[in-house]
C-alpha cells in the first residue's frame, strides 16, 4: 500500500446521496482476476451512454473538474461489498473521498487500499460543494497527520481510527500486523471449543 | 448484561489493539469466484500460504450460466474467472463445490443447508449478503477482498465492534404475507442507511414463529439498511433444522453442541444502542418503486410525492429512471419479466409457494418468468416433489442454480427499460442489467403477477 501524508488538490463534486457500489462499478465489469484497470469502468453507466459515447452531463466528463479528491453526497458506497469499487476510484486517480457518511464495508475497503474515506459534517460538506461551485479550481488541503481538512481558509478536524491512521501514514496493511500475532492466534485456536 | 451479539463477538477476540479495535477470530470463510482471485494473487505475491485451508468453503455462483451447466461456460471472461477459482482451490487444497458438484449453489444458500453454518460461529465471505447466515445465531458479515486475503493469511480480521440494534416484531402476520414483506417493510422505515454501524438482532413473537428459511430472508437484507449483519437467537426451530445436515455435529457431539447453542440469546436486561418495534399486523405485501431497497411502499399505497420524502432529488431521479410517477399505485403496472431467485428467495419453501400458486394456471403471454433454485440440493428437492412439472406447465422456466438475474453479471439480464418483478434484494440502477427497472417483492406477489401479466395484490385475488 502507498503511504499517505498530505494532499492538496482541486476536487470533483458528486452531490448524489446513497451512491451504491453497483453505480461505482457495475457487476458486469467484475470479471477480472487482477486489481488493475478498473478506473476505466468507474461510474460506467453514468459516464457513458448506452451507445458507448461519453455522457457530457456527467461530472467526470466535464474537464473543468479534476483532481485527486472526490467529494460525494451522504451514504457513499452502500450496497455490495465489492472492493472493485475502491480499486476503480483509486485507479481513476482519486486518493481521498470526502462525504458526510460512508457505508461500513466501503469505508473499510477504502482504508485497506490507501484511499482515505474522510468524514466531515453535513455543514462542512455543503461548504465544500458551495466553494467548488463558485470556483472549480478551489484547492482542498487534507493533512492526515493533523487530521485536518481545509478549503477557502476554513478548516475542520476529522476523525480516524488511530490504528488505521498509522497504517495509512506508513503504508502498512492489516496482514503485516496480524502476522506478528501468529502465536496468539494459535493459542486461541488451542483453547477454542467450536461446535 | 450481554446481548447475543456480544456473547459471540467477545468469545472470538484474540487480541485488542490500543486504538480499541479487536482482532477477531473467524471460524468459517466462504469464497466465490468474483471476489477471491485478487486475494489468492495477493497471498502469492507475499509468499504466504493459506493459514487454515479446512476453514474455507468455495463455490461458483455469481458468474455461472443457469442453463446447460454441463457445457463449458461460453463467455470467455466468466469462464476464466470460474477456472481461476478451480485452479486456486486445487493449488491450495480447498474444498470446492463448483459447477457439476451436487452441493453447488449460491454461497448463502449452501452454507446453511449443508450444516456448515451453525450457532455461535463467526462467518465471513467476500459478499455483503453474508448477513443471511445470521439467521442461525452466528455473527456473519460481508468483507472486501483485502480482508479475504487477511483471513486466508491469518484467520483473523482487525475490526471495530459495531453498535447493537434490536428490531422487535410482535404479533401474527396477515394471510399471504411473508418474510420478504417484513424485511421490505422494515427497510422502508429505516432507509438504506438506517442500520449503518449496527449489527441488528431480530426478535419478537413474529420472528420466533418463522421457519429457518424465512429467517434467512430477513437476515439477508440487513445489509440493505446498511447494517453489518443481522442475527436471530437460535431456538428449537434452528436446532431441528441443523440436525442431520451433512456437516452438522452428530451423536454425543450434537448433544454437547446443543447445550452450548442454548446459551446463545440476549440476556433479559441486555441493552441495545437502538431499538425499534413493529407490529406484524401492519405489514402488507410490499413493493419497491425506487432505486434503492429502502424505497418501498405497501401494495395498497401510492408512490410518494416529493413533499413526503427526506430526499426529493433522489426520488425524482429514481422515478425518472423507473419511468414511474408520484401518486400512482404499483398495482396494475404491466410487467414483462419476473425473476424468482437469489439468496433472498430461492430456497425450497419459496419454490413451493410459487408452485402451489401457479398450479393449473398459465403465465401471461407477455411475461418471461425465470425461476432459479438457490442450489443443486434445492433443485433436486423441487424435482423430487414434482414442482418442476408444475412450474413448467405454467410456463415458468426452471433454471439451474446460481445468482442469475440478481446481478447483471452473468448471461441472465433484464433488458433496458423493462420492468422486472424480482424476489432478489437490490433494485439499484442497472443491478439486473443496464437500464433494467427492478421492483422488489415477495415470491407470492411475483408468482401472481407473472400469471396476471401485471402487478397484482395477492389478497384481492385470494379473498
Ligand atoms: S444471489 Fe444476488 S445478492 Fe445473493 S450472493 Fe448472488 S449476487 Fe449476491
Amino acid at each position: 500500500m502507498e503511504k499517505f501524508n498530505t494532499i492538496q488538490s482541486s476536487a470533483v463534486p458528486l452531490p448524489i446521496e446513497n451512491m451504491d457500489t453497483d453505480q461505482i462499478i457495475p457487476a458486469r465489469f467484475l470479471k477480472a482476476t487482477t486489481r488493475e484497470g478498473f478506473g476505466d469502468h468507474l461510474f460506467r453507466d453514468w459516464r457513458y451512454k448506452a451507445d458507448g459515447s461519453p455522457n457530457q452531463d456527467f461530472i467526470l466528463n466535464n474537464s473543468v473538474y479534476k483532481g485527486e479528491i472526490l467529494v460525494a453526497g451522504k451514504n457513499f458506497g452502500c450496497g455490495s461489498s465489492r472492493e472493485h469499487a475502491v480499486w476503480a476510484i483509486y485507479d481513476y486517480g482519486f486518493k481521498v473521498v470526502i462525504s458526510s457518511f460512508f457505508a461500513d464495508i466501503f469505508k473499510s475497503n477504502a482504508l485497506n487500499n490507501g484511499l482515505l474515506p474522510l468524514v466531515v459534517s453535513d455543514d462542512f460538506l455543503h461548504l465544500i460543494f458551495t466553494e467548488i461551485e463558485k470556483d472549480a479550481a478551489t484547492k482542498i488541503l487534507v493533512d492526515l497527520k493533523q487530521q485536518t481538512v481545509e478549503i477557502a481558509h476554513q478548516q475542520t478536524v476529522f476523525e480516524i481510527d488511530s490504528y488505521k491512521k498509522m497504517c495509512l501514514l506508513n503504508g502498512y496493511d492489516d496482514i503485516d500486523y496480524l502476522l506478528t500475532l501468529k502465536d496468539k492466534i494459535e493459542q486461541f485456536e488451542k483453547e477454542q471449543v467450536l461446535f | 448484561m450481554k446481548t447475543l451479539f456480544d456473547k459471540i463477538w467477545d468469545t472470538h477476540i484474540v487480541s485488542k489493539l490500543e486504538s480499541g479495535s479487536d482482532v477477531l477470530y473467524i471460524d468459517r470463510h466462504f469464497i466465490h469466484e468474483v471476489t477471491s482471485p485478487q486475494a489468492f494473487a495477493g497471498l502469492r505475491q507475499r509468499g504466504l500460504p493459506i493459514f487454515r485451508k479446512e476453514k474455507i468453503i468455495a463455490t461458483a455462483d455469481h458468474n455461472v450460466p443457469t442453463l446447460n451447466q454441463h457445457l463449458p461456460i461460453s463467455e470467455k471472461l466468466s469462464r476464466h474467472q470460474v477456472d481461476t477459482l478451480i485452479e486456486n482451490c486445487k493449488l491450495n487444497d480447498i474444498e470446492l463445490y463448483g459447477l457439476g458438484h451436487p452441493y453447488q449453489g449460491i454461497v448463502h444458500v449452501i452454507g446453511p443447508e449443508l450444516g456448515i453454518t451453525r450457532p455461535g460461529m463467526t462467518i465471513v465471505c467476500g459478499d455483503s449478503h453474508t448477513s443471511t447466515h445470521g439467521a442461525f445465531g452466528c455473527v456473519a458479515f460481508g468483507i472486501g477482498t483485502s480482508q479475504i486475503e487477511q483471513v486466508m493469511a491469518t484467520q483473523c480480521l482487525i475490526l471495530n465492534k459495531p453498535k447493537t440494534m434490536r428490531i422487535n416484531i410482535e404479533g401474527i402476520l396477515q394471510k399471504d404475507i411473508s418474510a420478504k414483506d417484513i424485511i421490505l417493510f422494515i427497510a422502508s422505515t429505516l432507509t438504506t442507511s438506517g442500520g449503518t454501524g449496527y449489527f441488528i438482532e431480530y426478535a419478537g413473537s413474529t420472528v420466533r414463529a418463522l421457519s429457518m428459511e424465512a429467517r434467512m430472508t430477513i437476515c439477508n437484507m440487513s445489509i440493505e439498511m446498511g447494517a453489518r449483519g443481522g442475527i436471530i437467537a437460535p431456538d428449537e426451530t434452528t436446532f431441528k433444522y441443523i440436525k442431520g445436515k451433512p456437516f452438522a455435529p452428530k451423536g454425543a457431539m450434537y448433544e454437547q453442541a446443543l447445550d452450548y447453542w442454548k446459551t446463545l440469546y440476549s440476556e433479559k436486561d441486555a441493552s441495545f444502542d437502538k431499538e425499534y418495534h413493529f407490529n406484524a399486523a401492519d405489514i402488507e405485501p410490499m413493493l419497491t418503486y425506487g432505486t434503492n431497497p429502502g424505497m418501498g411502499i405497501k401494495i395498497s399505497q401510492t408512490i410518494p410525492h416529493v413533499q413526503e420524502v427526506n430526499n426529493p432529488l433522489e426520488l425524482e431521479k429514481s422515478l425518472a429512471y423507473m419511468g414511474l410517477k408520484s401518486g400512482i399505485p404499483l398495482v396494475g403496472l404491466p410487467i414483462n419479466y419476473v425473476f424468482i431467485g437469489s439468496c433472498t428467495n430461492s430456497r425450497i419453501e419459496d419454490l413451493r409457494i410459487v408452485a402451489e400458486y401457479v398450479k393449473d394456471k398459465q403465465k401471461a403471454p407477455n411475461v418471461q418468468a425465470m425461476i432459479v433454485p438457490g442450489s443443486k440440493q434445492v433443485e433436486r428437492q423441487a424435482k423430487a416433489e414434482g414442482l418442476d412439472k408444475i412450474l413448467e406447465a405454467a410456463g415458468f422456466e426452471l433454471r439451474e442454480p446460481g445468482c442469475s438475474a440478481c446481478l447483471g453479471m452473468n448471461e441472465d439480464k433484464i433488458p433496458p427499460g423493462e420492468y422486472c418483478l424480482s424476489t432478489s434484494n437490490r433494485n439499484y440502477e442497472g443491478r439486473q442489467g443496464p437500464g433494467a427497472r427492478t421492483i422488489l417483492g415477495s415470491p407470492l406477489t411475483a408468482a401472481a403477477s407473472a400469471i396476471a401479466g401485471k402487478i397484482v395484490d395477492i389478497r384481492t385475488i385470494n379473498s
